[in-house]
This record gives structure tokens, sequence and C-alpha cells, in this order.
């Protein structure tokens, strides 16, 4: 009898404490540490495609969110000049481009076969549940 | 001696406001633009100027230059291009005389000299236009990652190019690169703190 009241309770107290994660993941607000999203171009990546590997290291669209990641940033470690994006960037030098409006914004970018990168900025979730959707997919990334 | 750790309580706030106050004046504000860490030198170039003459963009130094490629013949991304850099131009007041928007062809087999002024003094008197030989403004392009590709227009043609903007301070350092379709307050923002550097 005892066992079972235990567990009843074990129960309810995990419920409860489901129950206050999913209220914090809903309501908490989003804070960072950066507001850098980094893409960079490792040291080789020239050789590689050189050598007829297909290296892709920026994906055809990019999803920001304003006021969490909506810088995005992009890093040549490589030894020669890249076309990365919208920008060409010599070796050891970074591109660092904030945006300001959620919007979808296209770029000529050599590094894709169809010529173009997006960049999608999403506006900030509000609070419930688009900032519970947007932490579970941060989370399942 | 309560008086005396009241005495250091208050230093130490006060140091710390003084701090912070300093760090923050000292730290620049960041561009709207994209920008570049470190800053290279901006490729030089020498081509045909709107104005007649050569337009070496070396000669421009002191200046902070906004250049941007394109076409007379553009429907829509250059028109919008070059007003919002007119906006922005004006809006600076007394600063204007230190910024030089440059407009660099694409598309040589129809931007003459006289084309080129004709058109970019639609916008603004002292905007500059180069034109030149097709395999000079190839170069000039690679050397800034642009990219320009003829496509099928009509009747005719027009042409697929880059659309960014080019931000380069007065020594002659190519600091940032503006996204199409920000807002000439954006760029009178960036020109403002690239002149107070």
């Amino acid at each position: 009898m005892r066992a079972k009241r235990t567990g009843a309770l074990a129960a309810l107290a995990l419920v409860g404490v489901a129950a206050a994660a999913v209220a914090w993941a809903a309501l908490a607000p989003i804070t960072v540490a950066s507001r850098d999203e980094l893409f960079a171009i490792p040291q080789g990546t020239w050789a590689r495609r050189m050598a007829g590997d297909k290296v892709e290291i920026l994906p055809a669209t990019i999803r920001l969110t304003l006021g969490v990641n909506d810088v995005l940033l992009l890093r040549n470690l490589d030894d020669v000049p890249q076309v990365f994006g919208p920008a060409l960037i010599m070796p050891g030098q970074s591109f660092r481009l904030p945006f300001e409006a959620a919007s979808t914004y296209s770029f000529a970018c050599t590094a894709h076969a169809s010529g173009q990168l997006q960049v999608v900025v999403d506006p900030m979730p509000e609070p419930g549940w688009p900032t519970l959707r947007w932490r579970l997919r941060r989370w399942l990334r | 001696m309560p008086r005396a750790i009241a005495a250091l309580c208050l230093a130490a706030c006060v140091f710390a406001v003084v701090a912070v106050a300093a760090f923050a004046a000292g730290a620049a504000p960041p561009l709207k633009a994209g920008s570049f860490e470190p800053p290279r030198a901006a490729p030089d170039f020498v081509l045909a100027g709107s104005d007649g003459g050569a337009l070496q963009l070396s000669k421009l130094h002191g200046k902070v230059v906004l250049m941007s490629f394109g076409y007379t013949h553009c429907p829509a991304v250059c028109p919008t291009t070059l007003a919002t850099l007119a906006e922005a131009r004006r809006s600076l007041g007394k600063d204007a005389g230190a910024v030089q928007v440059v407009f660099v062809t694409v598309d040589p087999e129809r931007d003459d000299v006289a084309t080129m002024r004709q058109y970019v003094a639609a916008f603004d008197p002292s905007f500059l236009g180069a034109t030149g030989k097709p395999e000079a403004l190839a170069a000039v392009r690679r050397s800034y990652g642009v990219v320009a590709r003829k496509v099928p227009l009509g009747d005719g043609y027009g042409v697929d190019h880059s659309s960014s903007i080019f931000l380069i301070d007065r020594e002659g350092r190519l600091r940032a690169q503006m996204p199409f379709g920000r807002d000439a307050r954006d760029f009178a923002h960036d020109v403002r703190l690239l002149l107070a550097s």
C-alpha cells in the first residue's frame, strides 16, 4: 500500500517537474551568450575541392532569429581567398553581417550550385507556444 | 569603522561606473553593413570615369567611397541603389562632401562614358560612373567577388549581378559590404562611423 502511494507521489512529482520545465521553456525569455551564427571554411578546403571533393560548408538556406542569432559570421580559415556567401573573404579574414529586420534575403553565391544563398530571418518568438517551439527546434538541432 | 566601509563601497561604485562608461565610450558601435575583420586594402583599379577622366580608386583616398556594380539598363536594383545612396548623401549635410559614390558598369557593351555620365547625374551630380574594356571590368569584379551574368530579357538582354554596395574608408580600406535593400539611414549611419574612425 505504502509502495503504491510512494509510486503515485513520485509520478506526480515527475509530472510536476515536467510541467514546470515546459512552462519555463515556453515563458522564460530567450537569452544567448553570443548572437553570432558562425560558419567557417576550414583550412585545406580549396585543396580538397581541387582534388574533386564536393565540400559543402554553407547550407543553401540559413535560418536566423532576430535578437537571438541575428549576426551571420563567416570566417575563412583556408589559405586562399574564398567567395563565401555574399562576400569575397581573404584568408584569415571574417565577414560579420548583422540583420535588423525579419525577412528573407537572397545573395548571389558562387559556392552553391543554384548560385544563390538564402538567409531567412525570423522574428523573435513570442512567449508561449512560439518560444517553446523555438527551444524544441534548437534542442533537436 | 562603518563610515570607512561605506566610503570604500562608494568609491568602488564610482570606480565601476567610470570604468563602464569609459569602456562604452571606447567601444566603437557596430556598422549596419557586413564588416570585414581585419579590413584589407580595397583593390585598386583605373577605369574610364563618367567625368571624362581616368577614374583611379586610390585617388579617392581621403573620402569614404560607396561603390556599387550595375548597369544603366537595370530595371530595378541599380536605380533603387543609386536613389538610396543619393538620399543617404543628402542626409549627411556638410559631411556629404567627404563621400564619393562610384557606380561601376557590368555592361560595357551599352554603357559608354556618355551614357554613364547622363545616368549617374540623374541621381546626384557628384556621382561617378566607371566603364572600360570588358576584361578590365571583369578583373575589377573578380577582385571584389562580384558576379555578373548576361541573361535574355525581352528582345535584348539583362545582366544578373551582385547587388551589394562596398564601403571603403578614407584610408582606402575595404571595410564593409551593405546588402541590397537597406535604408538610406543605414548608409548614413555607417558613413558617419567611417568618417569618425
